[in-house]
């Protein structure tokens, strides 16, 4: 267990360079010139070259990664100019490690900014996920059990009505109009726990996390049946019949146990990806998270913190996948790790 | 489920067709020797016709069939329609709009017989075209998106379950990578330089039928992030489809002919496996109308006044409360698509593979 636990941490790691320095060739192969953004409009080559050497941009992609990942794992100074620490050691930020970059445009390390916007995120995700996951885990055994009748109908359709509409419909159609225009709600913004106490962030968060949870619950409600109607199917279904077990403890002990194995691990995969982020619902409510912080920075070319939160995200994602995976073995007698 | 054998017709001296339902079997027998002249014949279907009828025999699937074959000839019709000038997405009516020049004079955004769907705010530009002309964009990203995912994605799945070994540890891990991209995130990031590259690139094409140079570059970018990002499932699903072709006979028998390695991929292997790859075929294209549509929200793809799904819904978002029928009429209509797509999708799965037909 614990050697398949190193094994499967040492390969995330190195996926996650590989990936980190992908990103960086990516972003490096753009045509956008980061030092005129940086000096601005009325600079001359002179100054735009000194200030591409300040801030590291003439070096070549796999310098500026060494530097990145030098900074994730010691910290680094911005601008790292041994000149400019002996003339004006005051113009230089210190991001301690893990340092993700710093943002000229926010004026800030990406550290801060992932810090300050991490919590809105996350508070979204989790809400969202316990609704997603009690929704439709309960519609779906329902849909299963009662196959074929009016119940299990009505709730496919519904589910499939819930999918097609994209987020950002529903959440403008519960922004704009169940909360400003007929007042049902108040109007939805973030209030953190110590800001208006817990009723004060449940009441914020209400209506984005069920924009967010709709669309993951009908995929899930859907993904619920079909796993729990072919689990009755399986052989030790009809072994555990046949022992003469309660109907009761066939269908939880032993049919819904199988069938929930593959949704943990799809919800644990989702539930990281929102974790960086649910970039359409926090867009439409204006909520202040890492979603947004991602369209802001993409609308500026901030380059650093969109590289930042990309890397960020991928390392949540390949978490999760080891996590998953762990779980897995936990849930499913069958599975054995190795 | 245990088979329910349905006799449909019984009459006197004629064969009898029995069905079980979900089944590849189809008896043409006699009814249970009533008459000794009674005729004994068993016929054999392929596995597509057994498919088709499959299909044919569900309703729900068959009425969604029929709305997204209608769904398609208007994407196809409508931009033949705005060239010949029956349809005018982009002539805007200032005397159609209340005095302050941006919500529509009159009920429902300025429903009239000129305008059956009213024109939009701020230019009073009739609504049925530009949706009509939006379905046709819309569809082209969606479905030009579908076949270049699915052909990476089967290409690289058919290689990988072929092969296996090194080629398919390290194709396994390219998706591995390819899933850690958080998407929606690179989309953004990568949009405005991207686009500015493409533009360059375009900027000697004319332009391709209703869509302009800029269109084309905004179009590119869009199928080009769903393809890169989307065919990780497909090489999936084609994989574990592949792992088990590839040990049956006819692979050994075109083997010991010494068929080639391309001709082993795409004559002997790539036939067996469309059925799954048609199923997510169906699927993908409603999930690409939708992501298109949340990408233009995002401020990324085909801009207006080349409309697209996403673009007027984009652009509607302003005006939900001036005019209400301009948000609502677009987002039906995509859900519309979406359900009808999704439907013919679950249909085609449940008639190709009976064991999911639940």
């Amino acid at each position: 267990m614990l050697a398949y636990v190193i094994r499967r941490v040492f390969a995330g790691v190195i996926m996650l360079i590989v990936m980190s320095i992908v990103t960086f060739a990516l972003f490096f192969l753009t045509p956008i010139d980061q030092e005129s953004f940086i000096c601005g409009k009325n600079c001359s080559a002179a100054q735009k070259k000194e200030t591409a050497a300040a801030m590291g941009y003439d070096d070549s992609f796999i310098n500026q990664w060494s530097d990145f990942a030098k900074g994730v794992v010691v910290g680094r100074d911005f601008p790292d100019d041994p000149k400019l620490r002996e003339t004006a050691p005051q113009t230089i930020v210190r991001c301690d490690a893990p340092c993700l970059g710093y943002s000229r445009e926010r004026g800030d390390t990406v550290t801060n900014l992932i810090k300050d916007t991490f919590p809105v995120s996350f508070s979204l995700a989790v809400a969202a996920f316990i609704l997603w996951m009690a929704g439709g885990i309960l519609f779906g055994v329902l849909a299963a059990l009662k196959k074929g009748t009016f119940i299990d109908r009505g709730v496919v359709g519904l589910s499939l009505i819930g999918f097609a509409f994209p987020t950002f419909f529903v959440g403008l159609l519960l922004y704009k109009f169940v909360a400003i225009q007929w007042g049902l709600t108040e109007i939805p913004r973030y209030t953190s726990i110590a800001e208006g106490g817990i009723g004060g962030w449940l009441s914020g968060l209400t209506l984005p996390a069920i924009t967010l949870c709709l669309f993951f619950m009908a995929a899930y409600v859907r993904m619920t049946r079909s796993y729990v109607i072919e689990s009755f199917q399986e052989d030790y279904v009809r072994t555990a019949r046949a022992k003469g077990l309660p109907e009761r403890t066939v269908t939880f002990k032993h049919a819904l146990r199988a069938a929930l194995t593959p949704i943990v691990t799809m919800a644990g995969l989702d539930f990281a990806g929102l974790m960086g982020g649910a970039i359409i619902t926090e867009s439409v409510f204006n909520y202040p998270g890492m979603g947004k912080l991602a369209v802001l920075a993409s609308s500026d070319f901030d380059l650093p913190t969109t590289v930042g939160l990309v890397i960020l995200l991928a390392a949540f994602v390949i978490m999760a996948n080891i996590v998953v995976d762990l779980l897995y073995a936990v849930i499913d007698p069958r599975v054995r790790l190795g | 489920m245990a088979p329910r054998v349905r006799v449909a017709s019984v009459t006197h001296g004629d064969e009898v067709k029995m069905t079980i339902p979900g089944s590849e079997l189809e008896i043409h027998e006699a009814a249970v020797p009533i008459e000794d002249d009674a005729v004994v014949k068993v016929a054999g279907r392929s596995p597509t016709q057994l498919a088709i009828a499959r299909f044919r025999a569900d309703k729900l699937s068959m009425i969604s069939f029929v709305l997204s074959v209608l769904i398609v000839l208007c994407a196809i019709a409508a931009p033949i329609l705005v060239a010949m000038g029956v349809l005018n997405p982009n002539e805007p009516h200032q005397n159609l709009l209340s005095d302050d020049g941006v919500l529509p004079k009159g009920a429902f955004g300025g429903v009239s017989w000129d305008h059956p769907l009213g024109v939009d705010p701020s230019l009073g530009r009739d609504l049925l075209s530009r949706l009509m002309l939006a379905i046709s964009s819309s569809l082209a990203i969606a479905l030009t998106g579908t076949v270049i995912t699915v052909i990476i994605g089967s290409i690289l799945g058919i290689v990988a379950g072929f092969s296996g070994g090194f080629i398919d540890a390290t194709i396994g891990r390219i998706i591995d990578l390819t899933l850690s991209f958080p998407q929606t995130m690179m989309l953004l990031a990568m949009a405005a330089p991207t686009v500015l590259l493409l533009r360059n690139e375009v900027s000697d094409a004319p332009g391709l039928g209703f869509l302009g140079k800029a269109d084309l570059a905004n179009g590119v970018f869009v199928i080009g992030i769903l393809a890169v990002f989307g065919w990780p499932p497909v090489a999936r699903v084609v994989r574990g489809q592949v792992l088990s072709i590839r040990e049956r006979e006819f692979i050994e028998a075109a083997r010991l002919f010494g068929a080639s390695r391309r001709r082993l991929y795409f004559r002997e292997v790539l036939p067996n496996v469309w059925a799954p790859v048609l199923v997510y075929l169906t699927l993908l294209v409603p999930a690409y109308i939708s992501a298109e549509a949340a990408f233009n929200f995002l401020g990324v793809g085909i801009k207006p006044p080349t409309p697209t799904l996403g673009n007027i819904l984009a652009h509607s978002k302003d005006y939900t409360s001036g005019d209400p029928t301009y948000f609502f009429l677009p987002g039906f209509l995509l859900a519309l698509i979406v359900v009808v797509f999704n439907l013919v999708g679950d249909g085609a799965r449940d008639a190709l593979d009976p064991k999911s037909h639940r």
